[in-house]
């Protein structure tokens, strides 16, 4: 399909912008202009007809089943679309003054009660944009918390699972602690052995994700909570797989201090093809006086922005934070009520359901009752008939299924961890289930067929590693290397500089 | 429950399948200790038509720019938003999808970003962009990242000409990056070169906003070249908006380019979600932080588009990755490429010219003082209201007008300083309005 770059001609356009009769204002020597950009030169009609057939070669969780493992791919309300764009909400500017925005800020101060109580902690900061900006936030919490007990230099390590997110790692990093690792036992339990070893004085805290990537609730977690807290350390909960337990087990009652909540996932903000996203995080009473700035407090019948805390880490974003995710997701929380544990419940059960009719023709690493997803291994069918994890993936592709994820958690080999989520009929998910035992059957009839796959999608398999090694990462205009075919390869982006 | 899809027979068919009798046993491992065993306390539920009064009604307690006329801007504008954006984004297929990690369920959303980022190219006169992050705020403190790693140098240039909340996110970021932060503070509303190039010894970086929070235009091309001369990376803050009218920063020697792109394409939406923008030279391209689409071909050699160089990223390289990020803001940034390819380079010059005109304009009808005189502006000014900005806001605001930004919040000594800002949506009627409102409440 041709780029819209590829599309534009000269004198085309779609816009019109109204002509005031103003004299014209110059931009002084130097600073104005002297090429412009290269925008596409295109009518309304060709316009739309092009993100019509982008949309065409795309897939949502509208298109169809999309059980992607840690990424609760949800149905998400059209409701919420309807009132986000309520122009009270859409076209309010954030500076605008407290008096005149108390919608907004009432509404934000009730999500915040919503999620304390789901959490069972004491405040909430909605600012957090993800929920790996919510695991840096909650990283710069520990290091705010540890300072103000004079304990910052002596607590520099943050410790992680062996099945952890990749952002987990990425955050301790990124927040400035040392990383240390603990190992998952043959329960798909931390390693309470493992653990008690390795924290001590030193140990800023814990960061996991319960259930863990796995989909299993850790037995231990009361355990691993006093192993942290007698040591001094704190516990973060990374909120990524909450839809498990939402109303059945709460985070903070777990022994957890910090929580990261995923709004795009548990709360059904759309996720957009890659977002937005909401990270608000719940903290014990311990660590409020170091949340972000503004809070967003309740004063009898009026609410405001406080800014007045001393020893605040500071703003993570901008504004409030991603306002319109709030809209969506306290709407979402609206329509179940004190009923949000159904909703856990229904998840729970699919993935269950899901795993009791696959284990059978997919190894299963630890054999127990899931959460809300589970991890199958398609070591047998690589055992077997050579086919892998991205096989099978790309042959459900052909069935009408967007794959699980792959390859994740690395701790299981060909990993295939599949999320059904409770918004599911029972009719799709057989259908999952006679689409993975037919790929398990045509590993052995016939593998080529699962290598050739997909067939019916919009391209085959595309080469990751060309994109690579080439990087292209924009259109080159009459520079585009796929016109030169002498050019050589490597240098794209630098061939490009002039572009 | 409307949400759910199970019937009571469905349930009862699956616990079978299962082996468990009731869904409470699917959670016998979690420990009884960490059970909650109560309702959550929690409103009770409401239907969907519920839900929309209940909303409306809350909505209905803001006050936004239909009901009042409003020149605040000082980072989010309110620019025109057209149709086409409304219709694309309600596309399901965009709308409801997952970060595209299988490009052949994706091609739709990864050739938008490929076309994002050569559109944010560009703008901005860059080798490379990324598919967006966050907002105009964590991207400033992501390029000091990279800064950090390019030059390794552990020190941050911000001028103080550079937006408030910008400042405060890179601050809030820099001890875990282990940078500090130093700032320089403005002279008659623009930033000093051989200030700033005094100020850059050492540094990783020098971050300036163009144009300025208070809307001036710094002397771009010799900041930069101050900058460059003490061995920091140049890195400009920028309007999309403004970059039909105004120099892209390659063109005038920044090594990286970021800014807030609310202004192309979405709505101001109390102050988010929206997307930022981080784009670079080439020579940059292995640190630059977040998702990167790449062009590829297929097993046939049909072109098609991936997530590339994704050995930066954390979900391969982990603790060693050039960020966190994830999720980023994908639908936002969607909404900036139809917003812009509606524009054409034609609409997006005409949009710069009409908003700067009526700034001059403006500031002819106000006939206040200009806080700097001395500097020319764009789409937004400040001017001195003769008592406190504060409450002039609050009188003015009595009469149906907000008038704009106090900037004594963020500024000593700017008391009576008011920041207008005017987009394309404000008429000179609306202006008119706006000067008899000044010229009754201003001091």
């Amino acid at each position: 399909m041709k780029l819209i770059f590829e599309k534009s001609k000269p004198g085309r356009r779609a816009g019109s912008l109204p002509t005031y009769d103003l004299p014209k204002a110059d931009v002084p020597e130097g600073l104005a202009r002297r090429h412009a950009p290269r925008l596409p030169e295109i009518s309304e009609p060709e316009l739309v007809r092009h993100f019509t057939a982008l949309a065409d070669r795309n897939f949502g969780v509208d298109t169809g089943f999309y059980p992607l493992g840690s990424c609760t791919m949800k149905h998400n309300p059209r409701v919420n679309e309807r009132v986000v764009n309520l122009p009270g909400f859409r076209d309010l500017h954030p500076l605008q003054e407290e008096e005149a925005s108390q919608g907004a800020l009432e509404l934000m101060w009730r999500l915040q009660e919503i999620l304390a109580e789901v959490c069972g902690l004491h405040a909430v900061s909605l600012q957090p944009a993800a929920g790996s900006q919510g695991e840096l936030t909650g990283l710069m919490l520990m290091r705010a918390y540890f300072a103000d007990r004079g304990e910052a230099e002596q607590r520099r390590v943050v410790i992680t699972a062996d099945t952890a997110h990749g952002t987990n790692p990425a955050s301790v990093a990124m927040a400035g602690f040392e990383l240390q690792k603990v190992e998952t036992d043959e329960r798909g339990n931390l390693d309470l052995d493992d653990l008690r070893a390795k924290v001590d004085g030193r140990t800023a805290g814990l960061m996991l994700t319960n259930p863990s990537t796995l989909g299993l609730f850790d037995e231990h977690i009361e355990e691993v909570s006093e192993i942290f807290h007698d040591a001094g350390a704190l516990l973060y909960y990374d909120g990524a797989n909450l839809n498990a337990v939402c109303g059945i087990s709460r985070p903070g009652d777990m022994g957890f201090d910090i929580v990261h909540i995923n709004l795009h996932k548990t709360f059904s903000q759309p996720h957009g093809g890659g977002g937005p996203g909401g990270g608000p995080i719940a903290v014990r009473e311990i660590l409020e006086p170091f949340l972000p700035v503004p809070a967003v407090v309740r004063e009898g019948d009026a609410f405001r922005l406080d800014y007045d805390r001393p020893q605040t880490i500071g703003k993570v974003r901008g504004f409030c934070g991603p306002f319109g995710v709030f809209v969506r997701s306290y709407a979402f929380i609206r329509a179940y009520g004190p009923a949000l544990r159904e909703m856990s419940e229904a998840a729970v059960l699919n993935a269950n359901y899901l795993l009791a009719r696959l284990r059978d023709v997919y190894d299963l690493p630890y054999d127990r009752l899931c959460m809300h997803e589970f991890v199958l291994s398609a070591r047998n069918l690589k055992r077997d008939h050579g086919i892998n994890a991205l096989d099978v993936a790309k042959r459900l592709m052909d069935h009408g299924f967007h794959p699980p994820t792959i390859y994740f958690p690395l701790v299981v080999p060909e990993a295939l961890m599949i999320e059904p989520t409770e918004t599911e009929a029972k009719e799709t998910l057989d259908e999952f289930v006679d689409a993975m035992r037919a790929i398990a059957e045509e590993a052995a009839s016939d593998p080529q067929a699962l290598k050739d796959a997909p067939q019916s999608r919009p391209v085959r398999r595309l080469d990751e590693v060309k994109a690579a090694k080439r990087a292209i990462v924009k259109y080159g205009f009459e520079e585009h290397p796929d016109q030169e075919p002498d050019r050589p390869e490597g240098g794209a982006v630098e061939a490009q500089k002039s572009a | 429950m409307s949400h759910l899809s199970l019937t009571g027979a469905d349930r009862d068919a699956m616990l079978a399948a299962v082996g468990v009798a009731t869904v409470d046993e699917l959670f016998r491992d979690i420990p009884d200790g960490v059970r909650f065993r109560r309702d959550l306390a929690l409103e009770p539920a409401l239907a969907e038509q519920e839900i929309v009064a209940h909303l409306t009604e809350l909505a209905k307690r803001n006050v936004d720019t239909g009901k009042e006329l409003s020149f605040l801007g000082a980072g989010i504008y309110d620019h025109y938003v057209p149709a086409v954006v409304d219709a694309v984004l309600s596309r399901g297929e965009f709308l409801t999808a997952y970060t595209p990690y299988q490009p052949e369920m994706s091609q739709g959303v990864l050739q938008a970003i490929f076309e994002f980022q050569t559109v944010i190219c560009e703008l901005t006169g860059m080798d490379v962009s990324n598919a967006s992050g966050y907002d105009g705020t964590t991207v400033a403190a992501d390029a000091c990242f990279v800064a950090k790693h390019v030059t390794g140098r552990d020190k941050v240039v911000l001028c103080e000409t550079l937006s408030p909340q910008v400042r405060q996110v890179v601050k809030t970021y820099a001890p875990g990056f282990g940078l500090d932060v130093v700032e320089v503070a403005h002279r008659g509303g623009v930033t000093d070169p051989d200030e700033l190039r005094s100020v850059s010894a050492e540094a990783a970086c020098v971050i300036f906003q163009q144009p300025s929070f208070f809307g001036c235009l710094e002397p771009a091309r010799d900041l930069a070249a101050a900058a460059a001369d003490a061995g920091a990376l140049p890195i400009a803050h920028v309007d999309p908006v403004s970059l039909g009218v105004l120099e892209a920063p390659g063109a005038y020697g920044c090594a990286l380019a970021v800014g807030e792109g609310q202004g192309a394409g979405n709505y101001i939406s109390y102050g988010g979600p929206h997307y930022g923008f981080l784009a670079a030279r080439s020579d940059y391209v292995r640190r630059m932080p977040g998702r990167i689409v790449g062009e590829t071909t297929d097993l046939n050699g049909d072109r098609g588009y991936v997530l590339t160089l994704q050995t930066r990223e954390q979900h391969i390289r982990r603790e060693k990755a050039t960020s966190n990020i994830t999720t980023n803001q994908t639908l936002l940034a969607l909404a900036g490429l139809v917003h812009l390819s509606w524009l054409g380079p034609q609409g997006l010059r005409e949009l710069g010219e009409t908003c700067m005109s009526l700034g001059e304009y403006a500031k002819e009808r106000l006939g206040l003082p200009l806080v700097f005189p001395e500097q020319a502006t764009f789409k937004e000014f400040a001017v001195r209201v003769g008592r406190s900005a504060k409450d002039v806001v609050r009188d003015a605001r009595e009469l149906g007008v907000h008038p704009g930004y106090a900037l004594g919040r963020d500024y000593a000594g700017l008391d009576d300083a008011l920041l207008v800002a005017v987009t394309e949506k404000r008429t000179p009627a609306d202006i008119d309005r706006l000067a008899e409102v000044l010229a009754e409440v201003a001091g």
